[in-house]
């Protein structure tokens, strides 16, 4: 194992975030402060509990995990993409490392970034609402599963992208849907059965009722289920990641 | 494989996906440790595909590769960490600073940090004043001069120079020359690719000829001169000659410029007589000459004729 080089990498991406910082961190930390004052204290406020928990304290897990999804996989697939673009690649593919030290390196760095942030809008949440944890070794243990299941994602889309545009495609046009209709905002029963149906095949559903119930004691759906979903989805990104180097697609000719 | 091999290549085949010809076709190449190795072609010829493949960035179509003797699929990191490249293109990361960007790729190649080794390589390079720059305020040669600094930052045995002069000014360039010859002197074993014929004669201790991905030849640079090269030694005639005299033509000579020009080749391969036989049968012929110059033909000359052959 290359652990100089797991290091290097890691080390890199986190200084990469450090140059950035107002993009990387503070952004997403104002817009889901925003999301706090807008539906929590400013609409929540005239909306009633959800099952039993003040609206402004139920969509606050919802919008952690579609921070940390969207955010995971933005810095995964720029970290990646970055050398791929500007060639700088060619240093990596000729260094003595396996493919997985590589990914350890890339997406340990997005999923330290994605954990800082929601640490973040975590405490900042306390400002906002009054927030009890139940379960924090769930709520630690769903954290890291869906940041690095995520930050995989965002990998793979890094990998596969030609462009910028590429690159954008996924995070706006599908992940950004799926979180908003995975009930951040709301709970399944909320929704007519049909729409409940339909909502049980969007994956995101699972990492946030599972991630909900590490705050209240409460999911849409049975527990073992977003665990498993959430263990699924980690297992396909490692799938994918695995047959991109093992192939050397988009990688090497 | 021999004791003073550091590199060997056999029967190198790449076809890249919807080319019809292979990029490299049969390929089979021995490097000795501590020698310099000028791999010569024209542009498309497969120098870089050859090179992309022994440091790991392409994947051979077929074919095996051993480095200090160890195979590079199944020993990859033994023997990717006794390489190093530098890209023919300058690929940088503009955002981060020269000292940063030597120390990930000591890392990289799974060395421990080493600051007193790398301070030493930048001021070689002269490039310690500029450490806390980002590489985005470099000039092109210092950019070219940070490649090669990344390169050895890991203490290759084998350093791969793509197209190591190409943008860069003749100052510079002779700095890398030194820089290339006083690397050899520390036993590292130099790899280099270029337009720059000169350079290759002035550094090479054997060429390696590429054209349409097949190894031409591979040669001692000075015996390959001797064999091809011709000397050449052109006198300025005191009157011109409308004919060439009867008693010159055994000698590969001929006029020009209108007969004021009288061109004598020594060609090494044939059996044409010498210069000072040629100059007593001037005398003789009471053939006259206010001025004469002599010339060996290039490395350039030869690579032509290679190539025109092939």
């Amino acid at each position: 194992m290359n652990f100089h080089a797991i290091w290097a990498i890691y080390c890199h991406e986190i200084k990469r975030m450090l140059r950035t910082i107002s993009q990387t961190i503070v952004s997403p930390v104002l817009s889901t402060t925003l999301y706090f004052i807008v539906f929590g204290a400013a609409i929540g406020s005239r909306i009633s509990e959800v099952e039993g928990v003040p609206y402004g304290a139920f969509i606050v897990p919802g919008l952690i995990m579609s921070a940390i999804m969207s955010q995971s996989v933005a810095n995964a697939s720029f970290g990646i993409y970055f050398p791929r673009f500007t060639g700088t690649i060619y240093e990596l593919l000729s260094a003595p490392l396996s493919s997985w030290e590589i990914v350890i390196g890339y997406v340990g760095g997005a999923a330290t970034k994605s954990l800082i942030i929601a640490s973040i809008i975590l405490l900042t949440a306390f400002c906002f609402v009054e927030l009890h944890i139940l379960h924090p070794w769930w709520m630690l243990a769903f954290l890291l599963l869906s940041t690095i299941a995520f930050s995989l994602l965002g990998f793979i889309i890094g990998l596969w992208a030609d462009n910028f545009e590429k690159l954008q495609v996924i995070p706006l046009l599908v992940i950004t849907p799926l979180a908003f209709l995975g009930g951040s905002f709301y709970s399944l029963p909320m929704l007519s059965p049909l729409w409940q149906k339909i909502s049980l095949f969007n994956p995101v559903v699972y990492l946030i009722s599972g991630f909900r119930w590490s705050f209240y004691g409460q999911a849409d759906v049975d527990l073992q289920l977003s665990l498993l979903v959430t263990c699924l989805f980690l297992l396909i990104g490692m799938g994918l990641v695995w047959w991109i180097f093992r192939t050397g697609y988009k990688l090497k000719n | 494989m021999s004791a003073t091999e550091i590199l060997s290549i056999t029967s190198l085949h790449k076809h890249y996906g919807n080319s019809p010809q292979p990029a490299l076709e049969n390929v089979s190449l021995s490097i000795k440790a501590g020698e310099i190795f000028a791999l010569l072609g024209p542009n498309g010829a497969g120098k870089t595909t050859l090179i992309n493949i022994v440091t790991g960035i392409v994947t051979p179509t077929s074919g095996s590769i051993a480095v200090g003797g160890f195979d590079s699929v199944r020993d990859f990191r033994k023997t990717r960490q006794m390489i190093g490249l530098v890209p023919q293109e300058l690929l940088v990361e503009a955002f981060e600073t020269v000292w940063d960007t030597v120390r990930f790729s000591r890392r990289l190649f799974g060395k421990a940090p080493q600051d007193t080794y790398l301070e030493q390589i930048l001021h070689d390079l002269s490039l310690w004043d500029k450490r806390h720059q980002p590489i985005r305020y470099l000039s092109g040669g210092m950019k070219r001069r940070l490649l090669i600094a990344k390169a050895l930052a890991h203490e290759p045995r084998v350093l791969f120079l793509d197209e190591p002069s190409a943008g860069v000014d003749v100052e510079l360039r002779r700095s890398m020359w030194d820089l290339v010859k006083r690397l050899r002197g520390e036993g590292v074993t130099i790899i280099l690719t270029t337009h720059y014929l000169e350079e290759a004669e002035e550094m090479a201790d054997r060429i390696g000829i590429i054209n349409h991905g097949k190894l031409v030849m591979v040669e001692d640079k000075d015996s390959l001169m001797q064999r091809l090269g011709k000397k050449q030694v052109i006198f300025t005639l005191s009157s011109p000659l409308s004919v060439l005299p009867p008693a010159l033509r055994d000698f590969t000579v001929e006029l020009n410029s209108q007969g004021r020009q009288l061109i004598f080749s020594s060609d090494p391969s044939s059996t044409t007589k010498g210069i000072s036989r040629f100059l007593q049968t001037l005398q003789a012929a009471q053939i006259n000459f206010d001025d004469f110059e002599s010339k060996n033909s290039s490395l350039e000359e030869i690579f032509i004729q290679l190539l025109r052959s092939s």
